[in-house]
């Protein structure tokens, strides 16, 4: 049985014995409000803190691979470094350029964040740990997670600089052509599990995780993760040996801290949904549900981080020739085999 | 009205402080969208006036100057120099001096080699190469630093010989480089030879046929990869090369990926070089008599060794007195970069970044 976060805490509440005082003291629809916020502030937490060792994780992973050892200094084998970063770039000067877009200049880095961590109240963590089970979750997710980009070409057209519209137009290119096969990839995961909703589809997956059922949709769906992550081979929005540092170009202290803790959260929010849609989520033999959520999780994290330490990146033509090209027809088949095997069966 | 289909193309700067241009060198680009219309070479951001410099040193000072030139692969320059004041002073080098000084140049040329797959790698946004690179690179290095003391800039050569010997342990430290040396040229073609992207953005990209590489004075590698057999180690023997089994890798892609291919393998000849010169080394003086104020006849000379970067020439004009009357140096990079814009035709700006990278300058040399 699947149940929200927040039946989780009041049971435990109620298991303490302090719900039934904290009902009598406070009227119901606020007790309701409070401990939503309460829930939502753990996660938004908990979030930020993955994110923080995310950046960790990933120096000392391509420091494995390319034979160094990566942060080393700060506390025991540089576990505080996310947090020195953190002090570093809250003190860090923030410039702002005579020649920008003020308004566009600020709005852009929330705009870039605040989908990405509502996208985090979506993802089903554990067995007891939904947050919010929306009859649509799927198709709320793939919507809200194409509005970064919406930031990505705020950032770039704001700063007036010629580098950085090339990578917001790059970014803007490579977002729509992968985000089209990456939906079409995920329709054969909700044709075999009858449900748009994320824990329902991991629940789906009890018996067969869908990567075995669907090969073809997980290396698209992949693929377009990728893409849409904006990772190697497809780092065009970044490349920085072309256009230097890409879209976030001329920000600097908070302002670029956010565009970066952005990207890590995506990063995080995309291992999990591909864990969500065909790797069978939380389920798993012996370990409690979060933890094979977590581990299935990490495991995505690192197939990426290695594929971005050993692999030279993409020209951004072929990059929308392999999505027009090859992605595309291939997603179209894939769901016509699906609904072709569903309908005989 | 004006009209809206016109192509409006942007012009962009491209360094001197760029990721990209390996220095200060600066692109001055036209873009049509991700198209590049024009491109412009600027250079002269590194410029020291070395050549104007030499004409106020006498010619055992200006020996550190050719240390600055290319700094990635300065023994190979060091040479050149010296060779150049050699033959106007008709000097007779000892065997065992030209051993060593082969030795060195040729670790040289792996290592500048391998400074340029690291970037180039980079440029693609292949990371790994860049550390693997470097791994090799340090070894070399702390190779030269037995040898001679410094690690980048070794005035080793020295008119009439070289400055030190080996030291005791150096040749069996040497002889380990060597062994494992060929299996980490396998390590990095593993990682980029055959891989479908790195196939992708090589292959035909930064075209320059043999005529435009020969009409733009193209040489080394470069030139090598336009099917141009062209390495003055062979086809104008100096020092001891002609006693060396080696062999000059020629492709006929004329492409980026071509020149990719002709250093790799470059670097695998080169090892055999060093290999056969360590075996065959004879014992005997490391300097040949030379008189204590080096004053030259009266006199031209032009002399020219084969660089990683390809022909390095120097002309050394002699008036009799202790200081050169006029050194004029060729700089390889400086021609090769000449043909960038004939490589890069309607590129992309990432083709161009690819190409730049293949061309492999150094910004000190060319500059000067």
């Amino acid at each position: 049985m699947t149940r929200t976060m927040y039946d989780s805490l009041v049971g435990i509440l109620e298991h303490l014995g302090v719900y039934q005082t904290f009902q009598v003291l406070i009227p119901e629809p606020l007790l309701r409000i409070l401990l939503i916020f309460l829930i939502a502030g753990l996660v938004a937490t908990a979030g930020s803190l993955i994110l923080a060792y995310l950046t960790w994780l990933e120096r000392k992973v391509l420091s494995d691979i390319q034979q160094r050892c990566g942060p080393m200094r700060t506390g025991y084998h540089g576990l505080l470094q996310p947090i020195a970063d953190g002090i570093k770039l809250l003190v860090k000067e923030d410039i702002h350029p005579k020649a920008i877009d003020r308004w566009v200049f600020l709005l852009a880095p929330i705009v870039m964040f605040v989908p990405v961590v509502v996208i985090l109240a979506l993802v089903p963590f554990g067995r007891t740990l939904v947050m919010t089970d929306l009859k649509v979750g799927l198709v709320f997710l793939l919507a809200v997670s194409s509005l970064p980009t919406l930031g990505i070409m705020m950032a770039s057209w704001a700063q007036n600089n010629k580098y950085a519209v090339l990578a917001g137009l790059r970014r803007a290119a490579e977002i729509i052509s992968y985000e089209v096969s990456m939906v079409l990839a995920a329709v054969g995961v909700v044709l075999i599990a009858g449900t748009f909703s994320l824990p329902g589809i991991v629940e789906a997956q009890r018996g067969l995780p869908y990567i075995i059922l669907q090969p073809l949709g997980f290396v698209i769906f992949f693929i377009g993760i990728l893409a849409d992550l904006g990772r190697i081979p497809f780092d065009f929005p970044e490349s920085e040996s072309e256009l230097v540092a890409g879209y976030n170009l001329e920000y600097s202290g908070m302002k670029f801290s956010f565009f970066f803790l952005a990207e890590y959260l995506e990063l995080f929010v995309a291992a999990g949904i591909i864990t969500t849609l065909y790797l069978g989520g939380w389920n798993g033999p012996l370990l409690p549900s979060w933890l094979w959520f977590g581990i299935k999780t990490f495991a995505v994290i690192w197939v990426i981080m290695w594929i971005r330490a050993t692999l030279p990146r993409f020209r951004i033509d072929q990059l929308l020739d392999i999505g027009w090209k090859w992605l595309l027809p291939l997603a179209l088949l894939n769901i016509a085999i699906t609904g072709g095997v569903l309908a005989v069966i | 009205m004006s009209d809206i289909r016109k192509v409006v193309e942007i012009p962009i700067n491209m360094g001197p402080a760029h990721p990209a241009t390996h220095g200060v060198l600066r692109l001055k680009l036209k873009l049509d969208g991700e198209i590049v219309k024009e491109i412009t070479p600027v250079i002269g951001y590194l410029h020291r006036g070395i050549e104007k410099i030499a004409e106020t040193k006498t010619y055992p000072q200006f020996i550190p100057y050719t240390d600055r030139l290319d700094y990635v692969g300065s023994m190979i320059y060091n040479h050149g120099y010296v060779k150049g004041v050699e033959e106007l002073l008709g000097i007779e080098v000892p065997e065992r001096a030209e051993y060593l000084r082969v030795m060195m140049a040729e670790l040289s040329r792996i290592a500048s080699h391998l400074i340029w797959l690291s970037a180039w790698g980079l440029d693609l946004g292949a990371m790994a190469p860049f550390f693997y690179c470097f791994r090799e690179r340090e070894e070399i290095l702390n190779l030269f630093e037995m040898i001679c003391g410094a690690r980048i800039t070794f005035s080793y050569m020295r008119i009439g010989g070289v400055s030190k010997d080996m030291p005791e342990g150096f040749a069996e430290r040497l002889q380990r480089f060597l062994d494992i040396f060929p299996e980490k040229i396998d390590e990095y073609e593993a990682l980029l030879t055959e891989n479908e992207i790195f196939l992708a953005r090589t292959v035909g990209i930064g075209r320059l046929s043999r005529e435009e590489a020969i009409d733009y004075g193209v040489t080394g590698p470069v030139a090598r990869a336009s099917g141009l057999n062209y390495d003055i180690r062979k086809i104008e023997p100096y020092s001891v090369y002609d006693r060396f089994d080696f062999r000059i890798p020629v492709e006929n892609g004329c492409d980026v990926y071509s020149r990719y291919l002709v250093r790799m393998e470059e670097m695998r000849q080169s090892t055999r070089i060093v290999q056969q010169a360590l075996d065959g080394i004879p014992e005997g003086d490391i300097m040949a008599k030379v008189p204590k104020k080096i004053k030259p006849p009266a006199g031209v000379v032009y002399s020219r060794v084969e660089g990683s970067k390809g022909e390095v020439g120097y002309l050394i004009i002699s008036d009799g007195s202790d200081k050169p009357y006029r050194i004029k140096i060729r700089s390889p990079a400086y021609s090769n970069l000449s043909a960038l814009p004939a490589m890069c035709k309607d590129a992309k700006i990432a083709d161009l970044v690819a190409t730049v990278g293949s061309i492999d300058i150094c910004l000190g040399e060319m500059d000067r």
